[in-house]
C-alpha cells in the first residue's frame, strides 16, 4: 500500500469507532482491507463515471437544446476502450484477490492446530491438550493458529469478521483456515451458513490472550487427557491395535510415522497422508487399501463420533513408534485390566 | 409539470375526438372462459402480468415482515423459525414466481411476436400451457405457505433440506419443479419463434435488442432449468427414500448439491437480468431518438453473458473447500462475465450522446437501473475476487449486492418496460407526474434500504439471522426505514396503473414516436396483430424511416 501507516491507522480506527468497520485484529485483516478499499474506490469511480456521463449527456443533449438527434452507428475504438479498461481493472482485482485467498488458506508451517466441530447449533473447539470449549475459542496472540473444521450434521460456516476469515464446516470432510490474532480481546464468532432454527444463535467469542495468559488458561482448563491420549484409548477399545500394531504378523499397515508420508494404495493411487485421509480411511477403509494389504478392515461409519475421529486422527498423527500400542496388546492378551473406555465419542450421531 | 414545448416526445391524439380502436385483442371475445382458453400471446401476457403482480405483493409482504423483525436485535416480532420461513418464502416467491417470469412472460410474451412481425408465438397452445403450469406451481407454493411454510432457504441446501427439516419441503420443491417447466416451455417457444417466425426482411441484425436479450435468456432457461429440476428430484428422493447422493455417510457428497444447484442458479441470475437489459435498450433508444450505440456489441454482449454465465457457478462455493486451482479458474471467468455488462452500460450511456433526450417515466426508471446496476455489478467484482469473497460471502454484503442487481436492476427495468408499453397493452397512458414521483421514490427508498447493508456486510453481519448483535442496529433501522419508502414506491404504480385503465388518456398507436413494429399497429393491437404481415425494409431504431413514414401518412391521409 502506498498509504502511510499513520493515515491507514487513522482511517481504519475512525471507521471502526463510527461503527462502520470491523476491528483489524489479525495479520490477514490489513491485507483484506487494502483490497477492500481498492474495490470501494473502483466502485465509486465507476458509478461516478456512469452518473457523470448520464447527467452531462442528458443536460447537453436534452430535447430543448438538441431537438434533432445525430445518428451514430458506434465506435470500435470507444467500445474497445470500455472493454479493455474494465477488463484490466477486473484482472487486477482477480490477481490481488487470488493472492489474498492463498494467504488466507495456506497456513504457516509453525501453526498450531485446533479442531472445530460444528453441530446444530453450537461450535465445539477441541484443543490438542484436551481443553474443550463450546461457542468459545481461546487463542494466543502472535501465534498462527490453524483451525480444522468439520460438521456433524449440516453445512455451517465459521466466521470471525474481525479476523476477516471464514470457512465452511462441511459434513464428511475436513476444511482448514488459519489466522494470527494481533491484539488481545474478544471477537465475535458467527455461523454464516444457514443451518436451521437457531442459526442466529450459533454464535460465540474468540478470546485472544497474551502468550502468558494463554498458558495459564491452558493449564486451568485441561480435562486431564489430551486428544491423543483419548485417541490412544479409543485405538485400543475399538480393537484397532489388533491389526495396526507394527508387529511382523500384523494384518494392517504400520501407523507409526505414517502421517505426512506418501502412501501407495492397491489401486495404484499415490497420496499424502493428512487428517482428511486418516478420517476417510477409518470410515471407508475399502476405498483406501494400502498396497500389499488385504481389504479386510471393517468400516467404522456410525460407530465413531466426529470427536472420536478427531481423537484417533490426533493419536495417529502423533504416533512415532508402536511401543505403547504393543504394550496395550500385551496387557489385553494377558487378560489384565483392559484400558477403560474413553470418556469421549460413544458413537452418538 | 406543464413542461415547455419540446421537453417530451409523447404525442397523444386529440383527446376530444380520440377513440379506442373498435376491435382489439381485449374485446375481440368476451367472458372469462375466452381468457382462460385463449391462445393469443397478448392475452396470455396479461394473464401472466396479473399473476406475477399477485406473487410480487406476496413476496413483498414477506420482505416487509423481514425488515420489521430486523428493526430490533432480538427476535421479538416473530420467532426464529417463523423468520426462517419468511426469508425462505420471500426468496422462493420473488425468484421463481416473480423475477424469472417477470419480463419474458409478460412483456416478452406480448411483444416478441409483434416485434418480429408475426401473428403469434410458434406454439400458442404451449404458451398457454406454460401459464397453467405456472398457476399450478403457484397454487402449490401458496398451499405450502398456508399449510405452515417452508424454511430451507430458497437454496434448498442439502443435507439441511433432506434430513433436518420438518416443513413442506417436498411441496415447495414440486412447485418449483413445475414452475421450471413453465419456464422451459416459455424458453423453447421464444427460441423457435425467433428462429422461424421472423417477417420477411427481419434479419438477425434488424431485430430489436429486446429480442436479442430475450433470446439469450431463453437459451439459459432451456439449458439450465433441467439441471434445477434434476437437483430438486434428487432432494426429494433423498428426503423420501434416503438414496444418499448428498449424504457422506452413504458415500454421497453434500458439495455435489452445491454444484448442481448453482449450475442452474447462477445462470438464473442472467435469466432474470437479461430481459431487463432488453427493455433498457428499447427505452433508451426511444427517449434519445437514436439508434443504440454499437448495436452489434450490445447484441453480442447478451449472448456472451449467456455463454459465460454457465461457467461461473463455483464462485458461490469459494470457501467450501473446493480445489484452490478450480477457484482460480472460476474467479477469472467471473471477472470475464462482468465485462459484457460494463460494455452495455457504456453503450447505453453513449446512446444519449448527440441524442435528443427526454425524461419520461420509463427513462427515469432506466437511469435508476444504470446507477443501481453499476453498483450491483461492481460489488459483484468484490465477491468474484477470491480473497475478498472469504470475508464477504454469506453476509449482508451479498444480500445487498444481489438486491442491487435483481431489484435495483431487474425490477427497475420491469417497471420501465411496464410504463413504456402500458399504452400499447391497454391503449391508455399512465399519469405522468404521479409515475415520475413513483420512480424517484423507488430510487431513494432502494438506496436507503440496501446501501447500509453493504456496510453491515463488511462488519460481518451474517445473512439469514433472526437476531443480531446490538452494534448492528442503527444500520438495520436505516434499512427498514428505506424499505418502507420502497414499499410505498411500489404501491403507487399498482394504484395509478389500475386507475389509468379507465381514466388514462387515449394513447393512440405510437405515443412515443418509437420505431419498433409494435408501435406501427393500433393500441391495443388487434388479435391478429397485423392486417398483413409486414416487411422489414429498414434497420432497427431507424428514426429517419419513421419520420419519412409519418410524413407520407400525413400527405396521403391529410
Amino acid at each position: 500500500m502506498g498509504l502511510s501507516p499513520v493515515l491507514w491507522q487513522f482511517l481504519v480506527n475512525w471507521l471502526h469507532n463510527a461503527s462502520l468497520f470491523p476491528a483489524e485484529a489479525s495479520t490477514i485483516a490489513p491485507y483484506t482491507d487494502a483490497l477492500y478499499f481498492f474495490l470501494v474506490l473502483m466502485t465509486i469511480f465507476g458509478t461516478t463515471l456512469v452518473a457523470v456521463l448520464v447527467v452531462v449527456f442528458s443536460v447537453r443533449y436534452r430535447r430543448q437544446r438538441n431537438p434533432v438527434a445525430t445518428q451514430i452507428e458506434g465506435s470500435t475504438l470507444l467500445e474497445a476502450t470500455w472493454t479493455i479498461i474494465p477488463l484490466a481493472i477486473f484482472l487486477v482485482a482477480y490477481v490481488w484477490g487470488a493472492l489474498l485467498y492463498f494467504r488466507i488458506f495456506n497456513p504457516p508451517t509453525n501453526a498450531m492446530n485446533i479442531y472445530i466441530v460444528g453441530k446444530q447449533w453450537m461450535w465445539k473447539a477441541e484443543h490438542p491438550g484436551g481443553q474443550h470449549e463450546i461457542n468459545a475459542l481461546h487463542v494466543p496472540v502472535g501465534q498462527p493458529v490453524q483451525l480444522t473444521l468439520i460438521s456433524q450434521d449440516v453445512f455451517h460456516s465459521f466466521s470471525v469478521p474481525d479476523f476477516r476469515i471464514k470457512r465452511e464446516a462441511i459434513p464428511g470432510r475436513y476444511t482448514t483456515v488459519w489466522f494470527e490474532a494481533t491484539k488481545p480481546g474478544s471477537y465475535r464468532i458467527f455461523c454464516t451458513q444457514y443451518c436451521g432454527t437457531q442459526h442466529s444463535g450459533m454464535v460465540g467469542w474468540v478470546t485472544a490472550l497474551t502468550p502468558a495468559d494463554y498458558k495459564t488458561w491452558l493449564e486451568q482448563s485441561t480435562s486431564g487427557e489430551s486428544l491423543a491420549q483419548n485417541g490412544e484409548r479409543l485405538f485400543a477399545s475399538m480393537g484397532c491395535n489388533s491389526c495396526h500394531n507394527g508387529t511382523a504378523a500384523a494384518r494392517g499397515p504400520d501407523l507409526a510415522g505414517v502421517y505426512g508420508s506418501k502412501l501407495t494404495l492397491t489401486d495404484g493411487r499415490q497420496l499424502l497422508v493428512d487428517d482428511a485421509y486418516l478420517r476417510d480411511a477409518i470410515l471407508n477403509p475399502s476405498q483406501h487399501v494400502t498396497a500389499g494389504y488385504a481389504p479386510i478392515m471393517p468400516t467404522y461409519q456410525g460407530q465413531l463420533s466426529e470427536d472420536g475421529l478427531i481423537d484417533l486422527v490426533e493419536f495417529i498423527k502423533n504416533m512415532q513408534s508402536n511401543y505403547r500400542v504393543q504394550q496395550t496388546l500385551v496387557t489385553a492378551e494377558s487378560g489384565e485390566a483392559a484400558p477403560t473406555t474413553p470418556p469421549q465419542g460413544k458413537g452418538e450421531r | 409539470m406543464s413542461a415547455s414545448i419540446g421537453s417530451t416526445i409523447v404525442s397523444l391524439p386529440d383527446q376530444s375526438t380520440a377513440q379506442m380502436p373498435k376491435r382489439t385483442y381485449i374485446n375481440n371475445e368476451q367472458g372469462l372462459l375466452s381468457w382462460l382458453l385463449t391462445a393469443d400471446h397478448k392475452r396470455i401476457a396479461i394473464l401472466y402480468l396479473i399473476s406475477i403482480t399477485f406473487f410480487f405483493f406476496i413476496g413483498g409482504a414477506f420482505a416487509g415482515l423481514i425488515r420489521l423483525e430486523l428493526l430490533t436485535p432480538q427476535p421479538d416480532l416473530v420467532a426464529a423459525d417463523t423468520y426462517n420461513k419468511l426469508f425462505t418464502m420471500h426468496g422462493i416467491v420473488m425468484i421463481f414466481f416473480f423475477l424469472v417470469p417477470s419480463v419474458p412472460a409478460t412483456l416478452g410474451n406480448f411483444l416478441l411476436p409483434i416485434m418480429l412481425g408475426a401473428k403469434d408465438m410458434a406454439f400458442p397452445k404451449i404458451n398457454l400451457l406454460s401459464w397453467y403450469l405456472y398457476i399450478i406451481a403457484g397454487a402449490m407454493m401458496l398451499s405450502a405457505i398456508v399449510l405452515g411454510g417452508v424454511d430451507t432457504g430458497w437454496t434448498f441446501t442439502a443435507p439441511l433440506s433432506t434430513h433436518y427439516l420438518n416443513t413442506h419441503v417436498i411441496t415447495a420443491a414440486t412447485a418449483i419443479f413445475i414452475a421450471g417447466f413453465s419456464s422451459i416451455f416459455n424458453g423453447i417457444n421464444f427460441i423457435v419463434t425467433i428462429h422461424r417466425m421472423r417477417c420477411p426482411g427481419m434479419t438477425w441484425f434488424r431485430m430489436p435488442l429486446f429480442i436479442w436479450a430475450n433470446y439469450a435468456a431463453s437459451l439459459l432457461m432451456v439449458l439450465g432449468t433441467p439441471v434445477l429440476a434434476v437437483t430438486l428430484v434428487l432432494v426429494a428422493l433423498e428426503r423420501l427414500f434416503g438414496i444418499g447422493v448428498f449424504d457422506p455417510t452413504k458415500g454421497g457428497d453434500p458439495l455435489l448439491f452445491q454444484h448442481l444447484f448453482w449450475f442452474y442458479s447462477h445462470p438464473a441470475v442472467y435469466i432474470m437480468i437479461l430481459p431487463g437489459m432488453g427493455v433498457m435498450s428499447e427505452v433508451i433508444s426511444t427517449c434519445s431518438r437514436k439508434r443504440i450505440f454499437g448495436y452489434t456489441a450490445v447484441a453480442f454482449s447478451s449472448v456472451a453473458i449467456a455463454l459465460f454465465g454457465f461457467f461461473v457457478w463455483e464462485h458461490h462455493m469459494f470457501i467450501m473447500g473446493v480445489s484452490s486451482y478450480s477457484a482460480l479458474v472460476f474467479s477469472l471467468l467471473t471477472m470475464l462475465v462482468a465485462v459484457p455488462s460494463a460494455i452495455k452500460i457504456f453503450n447505453w450511456a453513449f446512446t444519449l450522446q448527440k441524442g435528443s433526450v427526454t425524461f419520461e417515466t420509463p427513462m427515469l426508471y432506466c437511469f435508476g437501473f444504470m446507477g443501481l446496476f453499476t453498483i450491483g455489478g461492481l460489488t459483484g467484482v468484490f465477491l468474484g475476487s477470491l480473497g475478498m469473497d472469504v470475508h464477504l460471502t454469506e453476509t449482508y454484503f451479498i444480500v445487498a449486492h444481489f438486491h442491487f442487481v435483481m431489484v435495483g436492476g431487474m425490477l427497475m427495468a420491469f417497471l420501465a418496460g411496464i410504463h413504456f408499453w402500458w399504452p400499447k397493452m391497454t391503449g391508455r397512458m399512465y399519469p405522468e407526474t404521479l409515475s415520475k414521483l413513483a420512480a424517484v421514490t423507488t430510487f431513494i427508498g432502494f438506496n436507503l434500504t440496501f446501501l447500509p447493508q453493504f456496510i453491515l456486510g463488511y462488519m460481518g453481519m451474517p445473512r439469514r439471522y433472526a437476531a443480531y448483535p446490538p452494534e448492528f442496529q442503527v444500520l438495520n433501522v436505516l434499512s427498514t426505514a428505506g424499505a418502507t419508502v420502497l414499499g410505498f414506491g411500489y404501491m403507487l404504480p399498482m394504484l395509478y396503473l389500475t386507475w389509468s385503465l379507465k381514466y388514462g388518456a387515449i394513447a393512440g398507436s405510437n405515443p412515443w414516436q418509437a420505431t419498433g413494429l409494435e408501435w406501427q399497429i393500433p393500441s391495443p393491437p388487434p388479435t391478429e396483430n397485423f392486417a398483413e404481415i409486414p416487411i422489414m425494409d429498414h434497420e432497427a431504431y431507424d428514426y429517419e424511416w419513421l419520420a419519412n413514414k409519418t410524413r407520407n401518412e400525413v400527405t396521403t391521409v391529410g
